[in-house]
């Protein structure tokens, strides 16, 4: 009952109540950044031999396949994926009204004595980060734990950078950044806008 | 979601649904090297049994020690209760030692309801009389669902004390509604007759049962009934409501086999039979502790100011 069967229903960033204010990525610059940071990851960790990829659920996941196939065409090597829900360690559980819903957490393989590149669509806060290392040592010792966003918008409140960027977006506070990609939402983008509040 | 889990017929078809889900990412957690996560870092779960359940406490206090929660066992041996506390002011004691859940396990049908009126904490039904066991329903439905697709016309039948057991209810209104089909299956004496009142159907012929099945749930037969007359002698009840290796030949190749635990084997349940493959009987217990994880998460994982 649990199936996996594509397209997949959005999770996580609901589509409904969002106002579109402007398109800041369309699907050839997103395969292009894409595509710019597998050549960072080789570069930096010369090759791909101890390089292994973990997306943060959900969207993250679909970006580290997407590097992942990518590194296969530049260096032919497949790069182990796994997927991170990081749901559990959040900083913010009892402070809503319903308990944040959970996904898929997918890591088959060891990566003790890895570098381990995250991979998530937007870096705001850096709170997802804080609970994705958190998650990631109760899995195993990496040599290095690595960030790769698609995304990085600013108004960091944990001291975290990313060592990979797709693109570095300006955005007041308030508004909300969605990546949307095919493989869930049926189209490449990243659009800016502005969450609609919901009627009491 | 709900505040207290008293009986499984408050949830709904998509609170079972979410519930399941959630179980499933816990179960994964069960297989990490580190098989915690510090979802419930803070808060403080209180197991108190009226009754002896050894495996239903452990289940619930792994579940909670899993999530990062303080658990406190409190069994009425030995405790307050054996000098006489009632009820009511053992809840209030452990209100007011800040107690953010109470799972209780009571001898008496109702009492996790009526604790229910007392306290602030949530409070989850780890057995009461022979009301419900909800939490074991939810572990049953979920084993069920890792072997069978959907749950739409499933065929299960309960075998044994129908009457005095409350896994056989639980699990009747569960499986009623999810959609599947159930059947009770024992000696008139051990089947109620309001029975039929829960959407199930009732047989007296487990022969006649067994092919059309996809899921065989083998209910635990206490030898005091005996003595209580609901049948004659041990033996005669294995021969006619026992699993034997033969029976298990009569059920479809795709069938389940299932029991709560503890096994009587040679009882309910020829040994042999309670090691077959298709006797998910351990993955039952191990599924038992994400599913109340899963509880747990969903039901104090939330803001109650």
């Amino acid at each position: 009952m649990a199936s996996n069967d594509a397209p997949r229903e959005p999770r996580g960033v609901s589509v409904s109540g969002f106002a579109e204010r402007a398109r800041l990525l369309e699907a050839p610059e997103i395969r292009r950044s894409v595509t710019r940071i597998a050549h960072e990851i080789l570069e930096k960790n010369k090759g791909a031999a101890r390089v292994v990829l973990v997306g943060i659920a959900a969207r993250g996941d679909d970006l580290a396949r997407r590097l992942a196939s990518e590194i296969e065409q530049i260096e032919g090597v497949r790069v182990p994926v796994g997927v991170l829900d990081i749901t559990f360690y959040r900083d913010d559980i009892g402070m809503r009204a319903e308990a944040p819903e959970v996904h898929e957490t997918r890591i088959g393989f060891d990566f003790t004595d890895s570098t381990v590149v995250l991979v998530d669509d937007v870096l705001f806060t850096g709170r997802t980060i804080r609970a994705a290392m958190d998650a990631l040592v109760d899995f195993g010792r990496p040599e290095s734990i690595q960030l790769a966003v698609l995304v990085d918008r600013g108004h960091r409140e944990l001291p975290i950078r990313a060592d990979y960027v797709g693109k570095n977006v300006p955005t007041r506070r308030d508004e909300e950044v969605q990546v949307r990609l095919a493989e869930v939402d049926g189209e490449d983008a990243v659009v800016v806008g502005e969450k609609e509040r919901e009627p009491a | 979601m709900i505040k207290h889990l008293l009986s499984i017929t408050q949830l709904s078809r998509e609170d079972v649904g979410r519930i399941l889900d959630t179980a499933e990412s816990f179960r994964e957690v069960g297989t990490r090297v580190i098989k915690k996560v510090p979802a419930l870092r803070g808060r403080t779960v209180v197991n108190l049994f009226y009754e002896n359940s050894t495996r239903t406490r452990i289940s619930f206090e792994l579940a909670a020690k899993r999530l990062s929660a303080d658990v406190i066992n409190f069994s009425t041996s030995g405790s307050s209760v054996s000098k006489g506390e009632s009820l009511k002011d053992t809840a209030l004691t452990l209100q007011a030692m800040g107690a953010d859940a109470i799972v209780i396990r009571h001898s008496s049908s109702g009492a996790p309801y009526t604790l229910s009126h007392w306290v602030s904490a949530s409070v989850l039904n780890a057995g009461d009389g022979t009301h419900e066991h909800p939490t074991q329903a939810l572990l049953d439905l979920f084993t069920i669902r890792e072997h069978f697709p959907s749950f739409e016309g499933l065929r299960l039948a309960i075998v044994g004390d129908i009457r005095h057991s409350r896994v056989a209810r639980s699990l009747t209104f569960g499986m009623a509604k999810m959609g599947g089909e159930v059947t009770l299956v024992g000696p008139p004496t051990l089947i109620p007759p309001e029975a039929t009142a829960w959407g199930a159907g009732v047989s007296h012929d487990l022969d006649a049962v067994l092919p059309k099945l996809d899921v065989c749930y083998m209910l635990r037969v206490q030898r005091e009934r005996q003595r209580q007359q609901f049948f004659p002698s041990v033996r005669e009840y294995s021969r006619l409501w026992g699993l034997s290796r033969t029976r298990v030949d009569a059920l479809p190749d795709t069938a389940v086999i299932m029991h709560p635990g503890p096994m009587n084997r040679g009882v309910e349940i020829a040994s042999d039979v309670a090691d077959l493959p298709r006797a998910v009987i351990t993955d039952q217990v191990t599924n038992g502790i994400a599913v109340r994880m899963s509880l747990l998460y969903l039901m104090l994982g939330v803001d109650r100011a």
